[in-house]
């Protein structure tokens, strides 16, 4: 699934407003993943996964910059997510299933926030992307 | 029989008390057979669906769209007997239309971000959770039938 070029330019243009509060949606992300769907709780037995909690408001900035250093290397996500997708397969092992629950909550709290923004055109491209980032991060797994 | 607590069914209502469902149900129609093409397969009469905007425009996939979510209305009237309300259409999905159910979960889905985009901060988390449920036990019960 290769991303077209009028695809990585939607993108590229809603991460422009996303990254703004690439914090906030990551956290809220977060919070919607677990609260919809409670076994992918399962992965975080460590955490203190209250609402504003500070390993959440953490977490889930890390994952917003793992995805903003793939929208910066659109072209090459493979490369520029290498030590995740190796993370992934060999440490943290998460079921692959879990991450389009994640993608779908990433995909709901934007839409929330940029409802003009967020067209069908727009919705379509960052599925894909979503999809493209959650296949190099689980193609290491076996 | 599905278990809704009092806060699940006042988030279903609040929320569907507010929904236009002409345009939530032809919105998330055409997002569905924009997003994830291969579903224009059921639709091969419904004539333009080249493009974006072609599927948008179009006004059959308007009227399903509207049919689709107006049924979801009965679900939400009988939320502790959606496996009955929707027996017959289940036969009628699997039967006449031959759907993989694997598609009520992905219409689901693009029901949920629709209602996001439509009601911002109000769809909370908890808000979600409540939908989330009700479109899957509304993909299950489409499914129950097949065969």
């Amino acid at each position: 699934m290769t991303l077209t070029q009028a695809e990585k330019a939607a993108v590229v243009t809603i991460w422009a407003k996303v990254a703004t509060q690439a914090d906030a949606i990551g956290a809220e992300s977060l919070e919607r993943l677990f609260m919809s769907y409670p076994p992918t709780k399962t992965y975080f037995p460590h955490f203190d996964l209250s609402q504003g909690s500070a390993q959440l408001r953490g977490h889930g900035s890390k994952v917003m910059n793992a995805i903003g250093e793939a929208v910066k290397h659109i072209d090459d996500i493979r490369g520029a997510l290498a030590k995740l997708s190796e993370l992934h397969a060999y440490i943290l092992r998460v079921d692959p299933v879990n991450f389009k629950l994640l993608s779908h909550c990433i995909l709901c709290s934007v839409a929330a926030r940029y409802p003009s923004d967020f067209t069908p055109e727009v919705h379509a491209a960052w599925d894909k992307f979503l999809s493209s980032v959650s296949s190099v991060l689980t193609e290491k797994y076996r | 029989m599905v278990h809704w607590s009092a806060e699940e069914k006042q988030l279903i209502a609040s929320v569907w008390a507010k929904v236009s469902v002409e345009e939530c149900g032809a919105e998330a129609l055409a997002r569905l057979l924009i997003v994830y093409p291969w579903t224009q397969r059921f639709f091969d009469n419904f004539g333009n669906l080249s493009s974006p905007t072609a599927i948008i425009g179009n006004p059959k996939v308007r009227a399903h769209g509207k049919k689709v979510l107006t049924s979801f209305g009965e679900a939400i009237k009988n939320l502790d007997n959606i496996k009955g309300t929707y027996s017959k259409l289940s036969e009628l999905h699997c039967e006449k239309l031959h759907v993989d159910p694997e598609n009520f979960r992905l219409l689901g889905d693009i029901l949920v971000i629709v209602l996001a985009s439509h009601f911002g901060r109000e769809f909370t988390p908890a808000c979600q959770f409540a939908w989330q449920k009700l479109v899957g036990v509304v993909a299950h019960a489409l499914a129950h039938k097949y065969h």
